[in-house]
């Protein structure tokens, strides 16, 4: 028997909309969040220790995530786990089960508990896809995920002239979340040249009727360019960066419709620091060792019920697809009503099925105007680190392929050690994949760098210990050390 | 030219003031507020690396500040592999630079 | 003479160097990719120290020294860029914790010593010399001057670039799905797969796990299972783990053939600076799924030898099917139901080391010339496997 009806992974927009969906319908919920916060990456906010007068200023939305907070705090069926990292699922003929350990990320001696739940909904979000870029080792190189997170959870800025490079509508909100931490952005370079970006946004008008608020907000970044005379440059990338220790300039140049760089066209920006975003990868490790089946394009497939190929399961927000704050929040809404044993076609639901077709549509757009062009490896030369963790440059990658003619990505990320370092190909897996993929042929042994069976470190200490299995027959050990928030 | 703390007079949001804390960092002390990481102490005081690579010996620091990337990797209180991006500071860690050699091949007995 | 060998692991890369190397015509069939089973997901181990006195210690204490000559024939051949197939003679140590696994242990290691092999018994105290993070508790242990490891990965990809270049051609995602026979119907004489017939002289069955289902497709049934194994990896770390080391338990475990779980501690480093932790033993088909309470075994017992590794942290893990014979020996040689048939597979948690030897075995076996130990214990009509081998159709 499980502990609560329904058990959610990730208390960002999707998580948090899931869970009180799922309330409403009447179940007893769980979240697992890894952080020691909700909100995930779009809520992303200073902690308690930290309070602030206007901390609104720096997030959209705001009242909604201050709504989900008064909801768990208010909720004692609605429990929050923060600091609670599930490291392993497993998918075994008695179903799914939830491997946890609690406590500090990266600590030791955490407790470790063992969960099972009638309806599990993982809510894992994504990540920032960065291209590698010759020089995008020196310190003071970030994602542009990097860049907001250090400045709504920190107040930090990451430089004091700041370049924002990459592809896709959040290089906007970097911007904005840069600017407002007392560092001057100096310039944004996207990569989607201007007729590209205006035949996928500009098109089918009538369908962004239902994206009003994006359009406001679209609206409101334009005026934060105008003002602080912040040059945005479509069809342009950095492709250098250059620096001794540090970021001392960024070198970008035009690139073309495939995103190749057009030689004459480079220019040398002084900056101290660079965030580099080209979109976004899903983080789909914890779905694939649940068993859930992903799409050609490599989400995890759901149905109208935001319900997965595995019995029980069900995938919320960027893992089903990138599509934004407002994408996840109608697909959990619906996931957790769902998993709660509602319908999809139930009235209450509605609005959040309207809002996910709108939605959808809108995330299609923003993928096919800001989709990554297959050209971007001309910018790399053989030195250009391609695995920041294993320190596997691109010249290497190509000999090994050359010379062992392998069509395997598992004996190719032996035989070069890319992927085989502490974020197990996280950050460099999916460019490895296109840059060792023989013309466009996928690999002979079906391998991905996304599938990883430990999805968090764990310590050897922790894992030999037993677990606390949760379920209905042992009370004593269902206190959770985290907080609710 | 600098990564730094937003000053809190000019700060937007209007911070309150908050608890000061320490950590230990090669040989320093570096101050910051209760709530902040590892990472962000450092970069407040302008430590942009605090990690060096194992081959080619390069400088790293923060990369993708939400603990997926495991390149701001330090030892806390003797612990290794902490993700400084994600670790909070309770006040007093002694902080240490990881740079681990690949090791060298054994002599045969 | 035309030669395909179905399987691109680690025994089929080393029969395709070795036969190309004589002048045969080989053709590498591998339904996936190369090195993409068993042979990328283990520890690369080359041991004598594991072995109890019999044929296969001989293959191994053979293997021992073929492993340093090919090791330098391999750069030699494919240059230095080619990535290092990381042969490290590290030797192994076996401790054993209580009395009764030292006097086993003590028993077993001079019975290997009658057979020709180095074991030195050492006091505790050398042996914390030798690795001093080890458990001091030291009952008793020996040291294996010959134990050695290699990348598995790369050694096959290496094997292979060598065959390449001396004219294989290796097939990748082509499955066989038959034989093709003579018209007496008692001689192979090529495989059908998915993408084409392939004539051949000779057809070597090198699939390892599922050597197996190709047997089966080919007509001539073998009995090799899978026997699941899984293996965790640290992060790179400081280099504490001098050796390859591990519990006395681990013997016993391969040398049984119990169903359930045996785990035993096995810890060594790379040359990457990981430390790779094992070891499991089950018989779960070819379910390779996560199963935690195998790898918590395994985290207790390597901590148990090696205290330090309750701070380490699990980075990731990879499971691997040995692929083992009834009799717990592997077959090398001729199938005797079918002409131009031959098996080397059945190689348990010990093929990489035993794959180029294998290999020459079946290369002297396939010129009529003395093989450099005698095949006869490996046949496949051996009395041993009599009862559980079928008629081939």
């Amino acid at each position: 028997m499980a502990e609560v009806d329904v058990l959610i992974i990730g208390a960002g927009p999707a998580g948090l909309a899931a869970a009180t969906s799922a309330r409403r319908a009447g179940a007893t919920v769980r979240v697992l969040e890894a952080s020691d916060e909700s909100g995930g990456q779009f809520w992303r906010h200073l902690p308690a220790t930290r309070p602030a007068g206007d901390e609104q200023r720096l997030h959209h939305q705001w009242q909604r995530y201050q709504q989900f907070r008064s909801a768990v705090d208010a909720d004692p069926a609605l429990t929050l786990d923060v600091g609670a990292h599930v490291w392993a699922i497993e998918h075994r003929d008695d179903g799914v089960r939830v491997n946890v350990v609690y406590g500090d990320v990266d600590g030791t001696g955490r407790r470790r508990e063992s969960v099972t739940a009638n309806g599990l909904i993982l809510a894992t979000g994504a990540h920032d896809r960065a291209l590698p870029v010759p020089g995008w080792t020196l310190p003071g190189v970030v994602t542009a995920g990097a860049a907001q997170a250090m400045a709504k959870g920190e107040r930090i800025a990451i430089g004091e002239r700041v370049v924002i490079a990459g592809a896709g509508p959040f290089l906007f909100p970097v911007t904005d979340s840069v600017q407002k931490s007392a560092s001057t952005v100096v310039g944004v370079y996207e990569a989607a040249r201007i007729r590209r970006l205006a035949r996928h946004w500009l098109t089918r008008p009538w369908e962004l009727r239902s994206a009003t608020s994006k359009m406001a907000e679209f609206a409101a970044y334009v005026g934060i360019h105008l003002r602080g005379r912040i040059p945005y440059r479509p069809g342009w990338g950095v492709v250098a960066i250059n620096g001794t220790d540090r970021v001392e300039s960024a070198t970008v140049a035009r690139l073309d419709e495939q995103w190749r760089p057009v030689a004459g066209t480079e220019r040398t920006v002084p900056c101290d620091a660079v965030c580099l975003g080209h979109g976004f990868t899903p983080r789909l490790e914890l779905a694939i060792a649940a068993g859930c089946g992903l799409s050609r394009d490599r989400f995890v497939t759901v149905d109208d019920g935001q319900r997965t190929s595995v019995p029980s399961v069900f995938a919320a927000g960027e893992i089903t697809g990138i599509g934004g704050v407002d994408l996840a929040l109608a697909e959990g809404e619906i996931a957790g009503w769902v998993a709660a044993g509602g319908a999809p076609s139930d009235s209450q639901l509605v609005a959040a099925v309207r809002a996910r077709a709108a939605f959808t549509r809108f995330a299609r757009r923003i993928a096919d105007a800001h989709r990554i062009g297959s050209g971007w490896t001309d910018w790399l030369e053989p030195s250009t680190m391609v695995c920041r963790c294993e320190e596997v440059d691109y010249g290497t990658l190509l000999a090994v392929r050359r010379d062992t003619e392998s069509v395997g990505l598992r004996s190719l990320k032996l035989t070069t050690r890319a992927g085989l370092g502490l974020c197990q190909g996280r950050i460099c897996g999916r460019s490895v994949e296109c840059i060792l993929a023989t013309d466009g042929v996928g690999f002979a042994d079906g391998a991905s760098t996304d599938r990883r069976p430990i999805a968090a470190p764990i310590r050897l200490g922790e894992l030999s210990r037993p677990p606390n299995f949760v379920d209905d027959d042992d009370q004593s050990t269902t206190t959770s050390e985290g907080k609710s928030v | 030219m600098s990564a730094r703390a937003v000053p809190p007079a000019q700060d937007p949001v209007r911070p309150h003031p908050a608890a000061a804390v320490e950590i230990e960092f090669e040989g320093r002390t570096y101050r910051g507020v209760l709530g902040q990481s590892i990472a962000g102490i450092l970069l407040a005081n302008d430590v942009v690396d605090w990690r060096t690579t194992s081959v080619h010996q390069s400088p790293r620091g923060l990369f993708c500040g939400i603990g997926v990337c495991f390149d701001c990797v330090v030892t806390v209180d003797g612990v290794s592999d902490v993700r400084a991006c994600q670790r909070r500071v309770r006040g007093g860690e002694h902080v240490e630079r990881q740079h681990i050699s690949p090791p060298s091949p054994s002599q045969e007995h | 003479m035309r030669i395909v060998v179905v399987g691109a692991g680690i025994v089929g890369a080393a029969c395709a160097r070795a036969l190309t190397g004589a002048g045969f015509d080989v053709t590498v069939l591998e339904r996936g990719a190369v090195a993409g089973g068993t042979s990328s997901s283990c520890e690369g181990n080359l041991l004598v120290s594991d072995k109890t006195p019999g044929p296969e210690l001989d293959l191994a204490v053979l293997a021992s020294t073929r492993w340093p000559q090919l090791a330098v024939e391999l750069k030699d051949q494919l240059g230095d860029t080619f990535p290092s197939i990381e042969y490290e003679p590290k030797g192994g140590i076996v401790v054993a914790y209580s009395s009764a696994g030292a006097d086993a242990l003590l028993t077993f290691a001079e019975t290997q010593r009658q057979a020709g092999v180095r074991a030195r018994t050492i006091t505790p105290e050398e042996a914390l010399e030798l690795e001093p993070h080890l458990n001091p508790q030291i009952a008793a242990a020996v040291h294996y001057p010959d134990d050695a490891q290699v990348q598995p990965t790369i050694a096959v990809e290496a094997l292979l670039a060598s065959a390449r270049k001396a004219g294989a051609s290796v097939r990748t995602g082509e499955r066989v799905v038959g034989a093709l026979r003579d018209a007496s119907g008692d001689r192979i004489v090529g495989v059908h797969t998915d993408h084409a017939d392939h004539a051949a002289d000779a057809v070597v069955n090198a699939a390892g796990p599922w050597a197996g289902e190709v047997a089966a497709l080919l007509g001539a049934p073998v009995p090799v299972l899978p026997r699941f194994g899984m293996v965790l990896v640290t992060p790179r770390m400081s280099h504490r783990v001098f050796h390859k080391v591990y519990d006395a338990d681990y013997v016993g475990a391969t040398q049984s053939g119990d169903a359930d779980l045996q785990t035993s501690a096995v810890v060594e480093s790379t040359a990457a600076g990981t430390v790779l932790i094992g070891s499991s033993r089950q018989r779960v088909g070819f379910d390779d799924r996560l199963d935690v309470r195998v790898i918590a075994q395994i985290a207790a017992k390597a901590i148990a030898l090696f205290p330090f590794l309750e701070q380490a942290q699990v980075m990731r893990t990879f499971g691997g099917f040995r692929p083992y014979m009834p009799d717990h020996l592997p077959v090398i040689g001729p199938d005797h139901r079918v002409a131009g048939l031959y098996h080397v597979t059945g190689h348990e948690g010990a093929g990489i080391g035993l794959s180029v030897v294998s290999a020459d075995i079946l290369l002297a076996q396939l010129t009529q010339a003395v093989a450099p130990l005698d095949p006869t214990p490996f046949a496949l009509n051996r009395a041993t496997l009599a009862p559980h081998l079928k008629d081939a159709a």
